[in-house]
């Protein structure tokens, strides 16, 4: 039998789905299983399509015979795999640190406990998560986007409530209103270019050349759902409570990947769907991006609690995805790839360097079953390697040389100036300082060792390899970012027109 | 107005109801309920959609978008519904309050619990 | 003659002597000292002897490039150059003398393993930005430094140290952000950044909106200039004398200020073009800037009292005689600019580990605490008074070779005005320096004021302590005495110019 390259797409989407189901029977031994499986699949499928992509460019398969015209289909791109390649290499890490982090389970005492609970549903919640984003990222229509939508939506929502306080509660309950409302208003912006376009495929609602008033309200539609998922400000209010909220891993897959997947709709959307969209669209998102950046920065300078600080870092950096679009399209018409490069980049090294942050985090959180940034002052003096992970993670999110951040921050800048965007490069370079600002917040901490934690819990040391090497992966994508870039041009035309 | 043009004005003033109730009460229960409003309203903007290739006969692609939605929105009521059964139990009320007894950051976080 | 070693790694080599000791130190425990000095003294002896295959290639007339591509335009490079030379052979040889000097100080203090480690990242950084080979490299080192010397800052952990570091931070990062910013914009505008000898700036183009490159030049010049300590911003750098003796003579003889100091000579010389930045009126307001940071810096030097702090001013003053000197057209002041850097080196960091070798061994820190030191400690300050008077500009100390070409190549370039800067400097120098010389020979000593750790074996303090304070004296006479020679630095800076210009 001749593999197919798309059935390694149908193995990136299948895979993680079927491992959380052998997940779901609980024991650890299961668990592991399904982790391994997950893993597996997912690595398979991202390096069975970037060769393919590579070579052919994009690929398409039709899905149960509904082809083009209507297009269920998957579809693999360069954009797919770069996203895929990103699920890929820090959901292995999270996995890895995951086994670590909920403790034995094999006892039944914590089998047994509340905590012990959330730790046997951590692993099919995650792989049936990873398994939606796969599938969003292969997806070539849009309704089976708006299906996979609501798996990620619910999956990431319960896993926000892992952790059995009343606050996480909430914030749960709260991410997973926003979320079912944001896929709602999705839903009817697929229904309105339906019924317009009659077609489902993003390909083929491409070349139809959309105008009038029906296709802009859709549009609008669906990134204002997407946008709530993604925690654009204003929209910004449900991440902080409900990332900070998640068990440690959990919190890494949501700031890192969960608010990438609607992230990544939003661009297809916008770029590839609607060819740019409107000019004055685009502004939109760039200046409520610029404001996330600074708001979401002055807010992160303000917490105490160490994961709060880093969620409100996300609803930042998220922003600086959003400058990405009115730099996309320059005001004389045509195309800038170094914004295109540069904000995926951006997306690519922010998961890589939060997720580092959030281990990271959890690590020390573990130690001291403390949650504030005052306590990881002996922490740091305990847990050095850790601290090194923070501290990397830190300083690429604020695009400290040399690191994925500053490759990607280059990139953005030198879109801003070529157009003479001065609003925009002067923008991302406070953004910059103001991220120093509250990392250094963070660091200081590590230098004050007049405090001794009162009590320490040793830290697994895969806890410790697993956000170590992530921050070593966001410092390696400063020095060789050539290869993942070129992937998003041999991925065939951008945009599709 | 052609019944089609109907049955779109209605799905469009259903979704409208239905997002009005997801903002403007609290109680949980008719947030949930606000959300399947919703998402009935969108289907029926759906099954209106106008004949695609034969004027005679409805268009399949939607009924079967409609199947699946439904598929998904009962799967989705399930999960919301328990989640603010759980939000009762543990907070003593059903609403998204800002500030829930402030029990200490992790203290049972599986991560930082500690027999 | 001999054949050149044409390994082309040999900058990258360089740059990991000291990257691997540092990472593989941060790794170890406490307490094992041994092979910690081991690792740092095996990279720092490493490192002089590559860089010493590096200047015979280089004096042969080879030239050492490596380049590792990070995206298509956008390039780690590094090249061994006679300018990269002249900062990375100061670099490499004052480590090595710092590194003893370290061990001999920090001896018992805790945390040393993080200090040395990051004692070593922090030359790995400062030999990357000397060899960088294009703006892009250059950026990335020169953020690294920072990030590399703001743990030996805090070292001590006091809030002091902590509030001092906070400030060095501030300064550095926002002149970090505006060379990202400078060094983007300069690459959209043309359209490279690489270094080239004479610029890569055409006239025409500048000539077209000056106004635009002024303020490009502006952008850049503030990221520069805040480690160069230039008069507005050079506010951090007595502040950050909270740190270890060794940590100040290292930032303050070579790191931190060298590599600004370098940056305004890149930015001059590889970027604009030294005749753009003149017709562009740069150039001028660089050598305007520096010839008032010279003379504010002695002004405040004067009143100082304590010991590094009057050291850490006057190097804010001795510092801007490297771009004073490198402003101007004409070889003679571009070679005594260049020279400087040297220099100020040698007998800075000498003055340095003077001052920590008072501290260290009779808890001396303040002028007025110094009377009749030099019957204690002899050796410590005859090294002193060498620097000193280097610095003032006697014949025959390495300090007068670098003011007299400064002289006369500014009276050559018809800069009349130089003269009375440097005259007035010179007075001021001799105004700060010689009463601390004056009180430490011929006052009458109180010991009872001082908490004397004791002799060692041989010398009037820890070995490690003095014999590094001699050897950078005896250079800077050296420096002095021989400069006719090629491989003097006088003789090497000549050779950059050379080279660059004819």
């Amino acid at each position: 039998m001749i593999l197919d390259p798309i059935h390694w797409a149908a193995l990136g989407v299948m895979g993680p789905l079927l491992a959380g189901l052998v997940a779901m029977e609980g024991r650890p031994r299961a668990i592991r299983l399904g982790l391994l499986a997950g893993i597996g699949s997912s690595v398979a499928a991202t390096a069975g399509l970037w060769v393919a992509v590579s070579l052919d460019g994009p690929l398409r398969h039709p899905l149960g015979g509904w082809g083009i015209p209507l297009g269920i289909e998957l579809y693999a791109d360069g954009l797919s795999v770069l996203m895929l390649a990103m699920t890929a290499l820090v959901g292995t890490a999270v996995s890895l640190y995951s086994t670590a982090y909920f403790g034995d389970i094999s006892q039944r005492s914590v089998r047994d406990s509340p905590a012990g609970r959330g730790a046997r549903f951590f692993a099919p919640l995650w792989l049936f998560l990873w398994g939606s984003l796969n599938g969003i990222y292969l997806s070539g229509d849009i309704f089976n986007l708006y299906v996979l939508l609501e798996i990620m939506g619910l999956s990431a929502a319960a896993m926000v409530t892992l952790a059995v306080t009343s606050q996480a509660t909430v914030a749960g309950m709260r991410y997973l209103v926003i979320s079912l409302v944001g896929s709602m208003f999705f839903l009817l912006g697929v229904a309105l270019l339906y019924i317009v376009g009659g077609s489902l495929s993003m390909e083929r609602l491409a070349t139809l050349d959309l105008a009038g008033p029906l296709p802009a309200i859709a549009l609008g539609l669906m990134t204002l759902g997407m946008a709530a998922k993604t925690a654009l400000f204003p929209i910004h209010g449900w991440l902080p409570p409900a990332h900070a909220a998640a068990p440690a891993p959990g919190s890494a897959i949501l700031s890192a990947l969960v608010v990438k997947g609607s992230f990544y709709i939003i661009v297809r959307l916008w770029v590839h769907v609607f060819g740019g969209g409107a000019r004055e669209g685009l502004l939109v998102l760039g200046i409520l991006g610029g404001i996330a950046v600074i708001w979401g920065s002055i807010m992160a300078l303000r917490q105490l609690s160490l994961k709060r600080l880093i969620a409100y870092s996300t609803v930042a950096q998220l922003g600086y995805l959003f400058i990405m679009f009115p730099l996309l399209f320059p005001a004389g018409g045509g195309w800038s790839p170094d914004a295109w490069s540069g904000g995926l980049y951006h997306a690519l090294s922010h998961a890589v360097a939060k997720a580092a942050m959030f281990l990271a985090a959890g690590s020390m959180t573990y130690a001291v079953a403390r949650d504030d940034i005052r306590a990881i002052s002996g922490v740091a003096h305990r847990l050095p390697m850790t601290f090194f992970a923070f501290g990397l993670g830190g300083l690429s999110l604020a695009g400290i040389p040399p690191s994925g951040g500053f490759v990607a921050k280059w990139l953005l800048l030198r879109s801003a100036v070529e157009q003479g965007g001065w609003g925009w490069a002067v923008l991302i370079t406070v953004g910059g300082l103001l991220t120093l600002a509250y990392v250094l917040m963070v660091l200081r901490y590590a230098v004050d060792q007049t405090e001794e934690p009162e009590a320490f819990r040793e830290v697994p040391r895969r806890m410790e390899w697993a956000a170590m090497s992530l921050a070593l992966i966001a410092l390696l994508l400063g020095v060789r970012a050539a290869e993942p870039l070129s992937l998003l041009e041999a991925g065939g035309i951008v945009p599709w027109r | 107005m052609t019944p089609l043009a109907l049955y779109t004005a209605a799905g469009v003033g259903l979704f409208a109801a239905g997002l009005w109730g997801v903002v403007t009460r609290a109680h949980l229960f008719w947030k949930v309920l606000g959300i399947n409003i919703m998402g009935g309203g969108i289907f029926l903007i759906l099954l209106a959609a106008p004949p695609r290739l034969d004027p005679l006969h409805a268009d399949p692609v939607p009924q079967a978008m409609v199947l699946t939605g439904i598929v998904v929105a009962v799967a989705a009521t399930a999960v919301a519904l328990g989640m603010a059964l759980r939000v009762a139990a543990r907070t003593g009320r059903p609403f998204l309050d800002e500030d829930v007894p402030n029990r200490s950051a992790g203290e049972d976080d599986p991560g930082s619990g500690r027999e | 003659m001999t054949p050149v070693l044409d390994w082309e790694f040999l900058p990258l080599l360089v740059v990991l002597s000291s990257f691997v000791p540092g990472v593989w130190i941060m790794f170890l425990r406490e307490e094992q000292e041994a092979l910690r000095s081991s690792l740092n003294l095996i990279g720092a002896v490493a490192k002089v002897v590559l860089v010493g295959l590096m200047l015979r290639g280089v004096g042969a007339g080879a030239v050492y490039e490596w380049r590792l591509q990070v995206l298509p335009g956008l390039e780690l490079s590094l090249i061994g150059d006679a300018l990269a030379l002249l900062f990375v052979t100061l670099s490499a040889v004052l480590w090595l003398v710092t590194t003893v000097y370290a061990i001999g100080y920090l001896k018992d203090s805790p945390n040393r393993t993080r200090f040395f480690s990051f004692f070593s990242l922090c030359v790995t950084a400062t030999t990357g930005l000397a060899m960088a080979g294009d703006l892009f490299t250059f950026v990335i080192f020169y953020e690294a430094l920072t990030w590399a010397t703001y743990p030996l800052v805090v070292h001590r952990g006091t809030p002091e140290a902590i509030q001092a570091g906070r400030l060095y931070l501030i300064y550095t990062l926002t002149a970090g952000a505006a060379l990202v910013l400078g060094a983007v914009w300069f690459q959209v505008e043309a359209g490279t950044v690489a270094f080239a000898p004479g610029g890569v700036l055409e006239m025409a183009a500048v000539e077209e909106a000056p106004v635009r490159f002024f303020s490009l030049f502006l952008v850049l010049l503030a990221g520069v200039a805040v480690k160069a300590s230039f008069f507005p911003v050079h506010g951090w750098l007595p502040i950050a004398m909270v740190a270890p003796a060794p940590v100040s003579a290292l930032l303050h003889a070579v790191a931190v200020v060298k590599a600004g100091a370098f940056g305004v000579v890149r930015l001059l010389h590889s970027l604009f073009g030294i005749e753009v930045a003149w017709e562009m009126g740069a150039a001028g307001l660089v050598a305007g800037l520096a010839a008032f940071t010279i003379i504010y810096g002695s002004i405040r030097a004067l009143v100082q009292d304590d010991l590094k702090r009057l050291l850490a001013f006057s190097t804010v003053s001795q510092l801007s005689y490297i771009a004073l000197g490198v402003a101007f057209l004409t070889p003679m002041a571009q070679t005594g600019g260049l020279v400087h850097l040297v220099h100020q080196g040698i007998m800075k960091i000498t003055l340095f580990f003077c001052a920590g070798v008072l501290s260290e061994t009779l808890q001396v820190k303040k002028v007025s605490q110094m009377a009749g030191v030099a019957r204690r400690m002899p050796l410590t300050m005859l090294a002193f008074t060498v620097a000193a008077l280097g610095m003032i500009g006697i014949p025959p100390i390495a300090g007068f070779l670098s003011k007299w070409y400064l002289g006369v190549g500014a009276l050559d370039a018809g800069a009349v005005w130089v003269i009375p800067v440097l005259l007035a400097s010179s007075l001021l120098n001799a105004a700060y320096f010689l009463p601390v010389i004056r009180t430490a020979y011929f006052d009458d000593p109180d010991p009872e004021g001082w908490d004397d750790k004791g002799r060692s074996r041989w010398f009037e303090a820890d070995w490690r302590l003095v014999v590094p304070t001699v050897v950078t004296a005896l250079l800077a006479l050296a420096s002095g005495l021989f400069g006719g020679i090629p491989w003097s630095p006088l003789g090497w800076a000549e050779l950059i110019v050379d080279r660059s210009i004819l």
